[in-house]
């Protein structure tokens, strides 16, 4: 199955789904809805001709306050078919929030965990959203682009 | 006499005989010819301190074993990249250490943070933030003989200290006297 039959699969059961396409990207990349992420990640993976059944990655981006977008990438790969395809949701930098498919695949839960810990994006419906690589009580997101670390962390300072 | 093998250890044979020391001299003698050091690492130090404990540097001709326990330990190498996470625990594990306990800073990172010293968010910039540093090996990451060398410091510190004559005590005395 090729980009324009995946493209087309979708365009059939979520038609308004796709925003753009990126084919410079590798793997092409969809630009899609951030309401349809759920209905287009089940087909993809349950569909006979797709079985998209891995999520190789899933990482977040903060494009900066002057484009104030983040957006999340998920890298999708099709064992039995050899496929490789990447989806992009655009969100809103100042309420970033997006449905967890971590229903779908197992191995979004570390990822998002991560996402939410370095960028804040929150994942709704996520089983278990806490920080996952900084102290519980750390303050702010490490990966967002105006971060500013804090000055004290437990009476230690932080900064040299 | 019976010189069966049973009575070996009743046999005088004149060769054993008196050795005069201070007392001081013995006890850093022997603090000093066992540095048991915690086993742990935290970083590419480590594999250094590993290699440093291997038969081609053979870290045991000084006496230093690596312990598995805090209690059991005399000396707590720092050997890696500390992150905030991880300094409240090695603040833990050196409590947890019984007197008297030294510590060797190795590396760049656990010196002064490192490569990490401006942007890395979640490094502590030098271990000697929550525990006191008796010796700082330099090195991103030192080499054994480096290692070998903070060891052979860490016992020349040790030759000069005294149970009669604390050193803080000392200073406690002064302040007072000051006063």
């Amino acid at each position: 199955m090729q980009f324009e039959e995946i493209k087309e699969l979708i365009n059939e059961h979520c038609p308004t789904a796709i925003l753009s396409e990126d084919l410079a990207s590798h793997p092409n990349t969809l630009e899609i809805t951030k309401d349809s992420i759920l209905p287009v990640c089940q087909l993809l993976h349950e569909n006979e001709k797709t079985y998209f059944d891995a999520l190789s990655c899933l990482t977040g981006l903060d494009n900066g306050s002057k484009a104030k977008t983040m957006e999340v990438i998920y890298n999708l790969y099709s064992i039995p078919y050899d496929l490789h395809l990447a989806l992009k949701v655009i969100l809103d930098r100042e309420k970033p929030e997006i449905e967890s498919v971590t229903s779908i695949w197992k191995a979004a839960d570390w990822h998002e965990r991560e996402s939410y810990d370095l960028l804040g994006i929150t994942f709704g419906n996520h089983p278990d959203l806490r920080r996952i690589l900084l102290p519980a009580d750390w303050e702010g997101h490490p990966l967002k682009k105006d971060y500013e670390e804090q000055e004290f962390y437990h009476d230690i300072k932080v900064k040299y | 006499m019976d010189n069966s093998l049973s009575n070996l250890g009743r046999i005088k044979t004149g060769e054993s005989g008196i050795i005069v020391s201070k007392l001081d001299d013995l006890l850093n003698w022997a603090r000093l010819s066992s540095l048991w050091p915690m086993g742990f690492g935290l970083a590419c130090c480590a594999i250094e301190f590993m290699s440093t404990a291997s038969s081609a540097y053979d870290l045991d001709r000084f006496g230093v074993i690596p312990r598995n326990s805090p209690r059991q330990s005399d000396v707590m190498i720092v050997s890696g990249t500390v992150t905030f996470k991880m300094a409240e625990r090695i603040k833990r594990l050196y409590e947890q250490m019984a007197e008297p306990r030294y510590v060797i800073s190795m590396g760049s990172c656990a010196n002064c943070g490192g490569p990490y010293w401006e942007h890395g968010y979640h490094v502590l910039k030098g271990v000697d933030r929550v525990i006191p540093v008796d010796i700082y090996v330099p090195g991103c990451p030192p080499r054994p003989e480096a290692l070998i060398g903070g060891f052979l410091k860490l016992q020349e510190k040790i030759k000069g200290e005294s149970v009669l004559r604390p050193k803080g005590v000392e200073k406690l005395m002064e302040e007072k006297n000051a006063v």
